[in-house]
């Protein structure tokens, strides 16, 4: 009986985290635009001015991601982070989004 | 009401040999960003858009109508509800236009009780869109109370114009948070939903929706 012989190609499934490693971080503060009403925020800023912390004005709430990312070069960094904010962790009829690149 | 039904899953691609699309509510999926936001990665969805793209008919319910949101097929989105609740009560909704294939069976201005069983049911959209969807008899549903005036009280979540319904501008999706399929039951004292189911059956009977792929 012929053996089959395994073939293993090293290029196979290319990952850059395998290669370079989880090398940038992103931080992404996701919040609702100016003038959209939040409503956990006003009940926040209520209870806070129910503690006694008389100096609060408008308090808003958004959502903090952190994405470690396996990349070197920080352009493509940034466009992949702005890409995943658009498609999928923003969503920009409401939100606005912001973030830092920074070296993990 | 005599009409077969077929469950698709999620992770299939085709929608062959299907009149009209529901999407269903009930938290399918979590949540787990924003309501709606993962569904609409499922693969089923772009036989979605596709089907939506050539005039078939969808009516998106509740966690449905979010998807139809997030997917872009229709305008805004949705924010928390004002009280910050979930929200689960029958609650009346007047029809806005009754010349669309879900409400073809309905009066002008005809009230329907409906369930609805919601926390992110706050439709938002910009001041460009909402004038929009008001020029073109988008607004399908609007929350009203017994005697089917729109008032404030009367709007559970604090809706934009009190909106509980719209339609796209082809007029051949349907977004609403209130769940028809909830009242369509003599069994459970409420058949206002019928209204949607059969008029949706009128309308296909009338024009068949293009064949699917």
């Amino acid at each position: 009986m012929a053996i089959t012989p395994i073939v293993t190609l090293s290029l196979y499934s290319p990952n850059a985290c395998r290669v370079f490693g989880e090398i940038m971080k992103a931080k992404i503060y996701i919040t609702l635009k100016n003038g959209i009403l939040d409503p956990q925020g006003r009940a926040i800023q209520q209870s806070l001015q129910t503690l006694g912390f008389d100096t609060v004005g408008e308090v808003r709430i958004g959502k903090f991601i952190e994405v470690n990312l396996c990349e070197t070069d920080r352009t493509s960094a940034e466009n992949s982070i702005k890409g995943m904010c658009e498609k999928l962790l923003a969503n920009t009829v409401i939100e606005e989004y912001q973030y830092e690149i920074i070296e993990a | 009401m005599k009409q077969t039904a077929h469950f698709i899953w999620h992770q299939e691609r085709s929608l062959q040999g299907m009149d009209a699309i529901i999407l269903p509510g009930g938290f399918s999926y979590g949540d787990y960003l924003r309501t709606g936001a993962i569904a609409r990665f499922s693969p089923i969805m772009d036989a979605v858009v596709d089907f939506a793209g050539r005039g078939g008919m969808v009516l998106g319910i509740c966690n449905g109508f979010q998807m139809l949101l997030e997917l872009g097929i229709l305008p805004g989105a949705m924010l928390r509800n004002r009280n910050l609740s979930f929200i689960c009560e029958d609650r009346y909704i007047r029809v806005e236009n009754a010349n669309t294939p879900f409400t073809n069976h309905c009066e002008p201005g005809q009230i329907l009780k409906l369930p609805i069983a919601h926390a992110e049911g706050n439709y938002y959209s910009n001041p460009v869109t909402l004038s929009a969807l008001q020029a073109n008899a988008q607004i399908v549903f609007r929350y009203c109370d017994r005697e089917g005036k729109v008032t404030s009280q009367a709007n559970p979540n604090g809706s934009l114009d009190s909106i509980a319904g719209i339609r796209n501008a082809a007029g051949n999706v349907l977004g609403l948070m209130p769940h028809p399929e909830r009242g369509a039951e003599h069994l459970l004292n409420n058949e206002d939903g019928l209204y949607i189911f059969r008029s949706m059956i009128s309308a296909l009977e009338k024009h068949k929706t293009p064949q699917t792929v």
